[in-house]
């Protein structure tokens, strides 16, 4: 206890609301629709169209009459559409980590929670390039009639954001009232408020900002090294054999350290032994908790992820750039948007810090747009956006409902 | 009111045609929309301030022109700022430290940036509010001066209201029993006070002289009862108010010929 970093609140470990519990959005159906093909191929930015576009997403709560309580969620690296409660087809979509746990923002959308479906109607899309249920470098080349592998075109978030709003007007909905995603989801929704300015009321962007750092360019890097240099890579048409799960796991291993924070691994780990005496091993194997715990994350990783999908999705994530908006002026970019901002970052998130956030919120103050930054004070790094719940669910629900009111 | 006058400014800045909300109503941009010193304090008969709301709440609302842009330097809960917003529609931004406050200020609809003010106001430009108010805020930051400088940076003008410590009341008390005095407008112990730059009202225009501040008018509460600030105030106002700005260099030539 004489360590000051324990004085920081720590949440308590949350259980699951099972999908009978009046907080869940209970069992979920995942729906999925064509949004381009050969008539109406989807642009992109790096020049050139792609066709079919299927678009896998999830729909939870009631759109109303006017279709004016559409909060759209987006999903970050590893993330997708299915944010809250169980998945109904997991068995049939051979999705089996979803029989064990609901969405991954499941603590912050349902009935009563932050994004309470009661009142909202909360969506999700799976991003362009990943590999649940849209088209990504695993879906059939029309042209080739195999998997597009590395013929994948490098994808964009603006990409992104372009066929999400094909699915938003496929909808009918004319205006979101929100949109909200934390790290490459915020940089999502950030782009929502610059390329559909009139179409975005309120944004919440959570442990993001208007790029990604040198630190972070490195840290992707290396990631896709550790998966493009696995023998069984086989320039990305490893489709139908194995599967480059060593590059893979270590990209995800890496990625993990990024997401967490010193203090947090230190709480989490303290330099404990596997062995439990507490006594050195002798021998190169996993002999720390710390190697073990991302050793599970890597093979967990394999199991439900696409290597080129990884490849393309933190391509993605390097290239975002808000202030191309404005020539490569912030300020200037930022002068598009008529959207109202919530602001989070997280004191211990070193992969995306509070200081670029604070780039951000300044630049829209300094074009007289009603912005709120928070910083919220965590042990727990970038993660923070998905464990911090208590202290994220009063600012987001008293944001929703100020945007409500006005 | 006689026309063009601010009834408010001090009579040796209105012979000389020194005050600025004097030049304002000139201008035809008055501060004050025309009404009486009585409304513009939100005073009734005798200077009683109306019930709930806190005088220099009343006396920001009354001075701050509609549709100006305002930045709440320590900004609180966003009670002066939501009012501000929705009575004075002016495009307002708080500043908070206090994360429980920032939510606060959330649910009131209120935008805040939470950082805090000792750590200034880089990335705010010079003169890009109209009005910057550090409201009942100095007294409890770590670098008074340097908020006072970003004050004046950010800020065309500023408003600075503060609690006298050299309220007659407090020094008596303090002279009687030799210990920390507390009062209704100071209502903390020595160990538990937010307050840890405590000053007066000569403290703050020793400050603004110093600086080539011009304060172009004050108000001055104690018993409940608002006036304009005059000088014997320095000891028997519990709590005033200061509307400040920066003097150009030629102004402050001008204005500050005996000090």
């Amino acid at each position: 206890m004489s360590d000051p970093l324990n004085a920081l609140a720590e949440p308590k470990p949350k259980q699951y609301d099972g999908p009978d519990s009046p907080r869940s959005v209970g069992w979920t159906e995942p729906r999925r629709v064509r949004l381009a093909d050969e008539s109406n191929p989807l642009p992109l930015d790096c020049g050139e169209t792609i066709a079919p576009v299927d678009v896998e997403y999830e729909v939870y709560g009631e759109m109303n009459e006017n279709r004016d309580n559409v909060i759209l969620i987006l999903h970050a690296l590893s993330g997708d559409a299915h944010v809250a409660g169980w998945d109904a087809r997991a068995e049939e979509y051979g999705r089996l980590w979803r029989k064990t746990r609901p969405g991954w923002w499941d603590s912050m959308v349902g009935p009563g929670k932050a994004f309470d479906t009661r009142k909202y109607c909360v969506m999700c899309s799976n991003v362009l390039g990943s590999c649940y249920g849209t088209t990504g470098p695993s879906s059939i080349d029309p042209a080739t009639g195999h998997p597009y592998g590395l013929r994948f075109p490098v994808i964009t978030v603006g990409d992104w954001v372009r066929l999400q709003e094909r699915l938003v007007t496929h909808l009918g909905i004319e205006r979101l009232f929100a949109v909200a995603g934390g790290s490459l989801g915020g940089q999502q929704a950030l782009e929502w408020t610059l390329a559909y300015p009139e179409r975005v009321k309120l944004a919440i962007i959570l442990a993001s900002s208007v790029r990604l750092s040198d630190q972070g360019l490195a840290f992707n890097a290396v990631g896709r090294h550790a998966i493009i240099s696995d023998p069984d890579f086989k320039g990305g048409d490893y489709y139908g054999g194995p599967t480059p799960d060593r590059g893979l796991a270590i990209a995800r291993m890496l990625g993990h350290i990024t997401y967490l924070s010193e203090v947090s691994m230190r709480r989490k780990f303290g330099r404990r032994y596997r062995n439990g005496n507490n006594t050195p091993g002798f021998h190169l194997g996993i002999d720390f908790e710390v190697e073990n715990y991302l050793q599970h994350q890597g093979q967990a990783f394999v199991e439900r992820f696409d290597a080129n999908s990884y490849l393309y999705i933190s391509r993605a994530m390097d290239y975002y750039d808000a202030a191309q908006w404005g020539d490569g002026d912030l300020d200037k970019a930022c002068s598009r948007t008529v959207s109202k901002f919530l602001l989070v970052s997280f004191s211990s998130d070193w992969l995306y810090t509070p200081e670029q956030m604070k780039e951000l919120a300044l630049a829209l103050c300094r074009n007289r747009k009603p912005v709120t930054y928070v910083n919220i004070p965590s042990s727990y790094g970038h993660d923070a956006f998905l464990l911090e719940v208590e202290k994220l669910e009063p600012l987001i629900r008293f944001f929703l409902e100020g945007g409500s009111t006005r | 009111m006689s026309k063009g006058r601010f009834p408010g400014c001090k009579p040796a800045f209105r012979d000389k045609n020194l005050c600025l909300i004097c030049d304002l109503i000139r201008e035809g941009q008055s501060p004050f929309e025309g009404k009486h010193q009585e409304e513009l304090t939100g005073l009734g008969e005798g200077g009683a301030a109306p019930k709930g709301i806190r005088w220099d709440h009343q006396a920001i609302c009354d001075i701050i022109p509609a549709g100006s842009s305002v930045l709440d330097l320590g900004c609180g809960d966003g009670e002066l700022l939501s009012r501000l917003i929705k009575d004075k529609g002016v495009q307002g931004q708080g500043v908070e430290k206090d994360v429980e406050r920032v939510v606060e200020c959330i649910a009131k609809g209120v935008p805040v940036y939470h950082a805090d003010l000792d750590e200034g106001l880089a990335g705010f430009p010079d003169g890009f509010f109209d009005y910057v108010l550090l409201e009942k805020t100095l007294q409890v930051v770590h670098k008074p001066l340097f908020v006072l400088e970003e004050m004046l940076r950010v800020g065309r003008a500023g408003i600075v209201s503060f609690p006298n410590f050299g309220h007659y009341g407090i020094i008596a008390s303090f002279v009687r029993t030799g210990r920390m005095p507390i009062t209704p407008v100071l209502p903390y112990r020595w160990h538990d006070t937010p307050n840890i730059h405590l000053f007066t009202v000569n403290d703050f225009l020793d400050w603004a002289r110093a600086r080539g501040v011009a304060v172009e008018h004050g108000l001055s509460s104690a018993d409940g009862r608002v006036r304009l600030f005059k000088e014997e105030d320095a000891l028997q106002a519990e709590e005033v108010l200061f509307v400040v700005s920066r003097l150009s260099k030629a102004k402050s030539k001008r204005r500050l010929p005996s000090s």
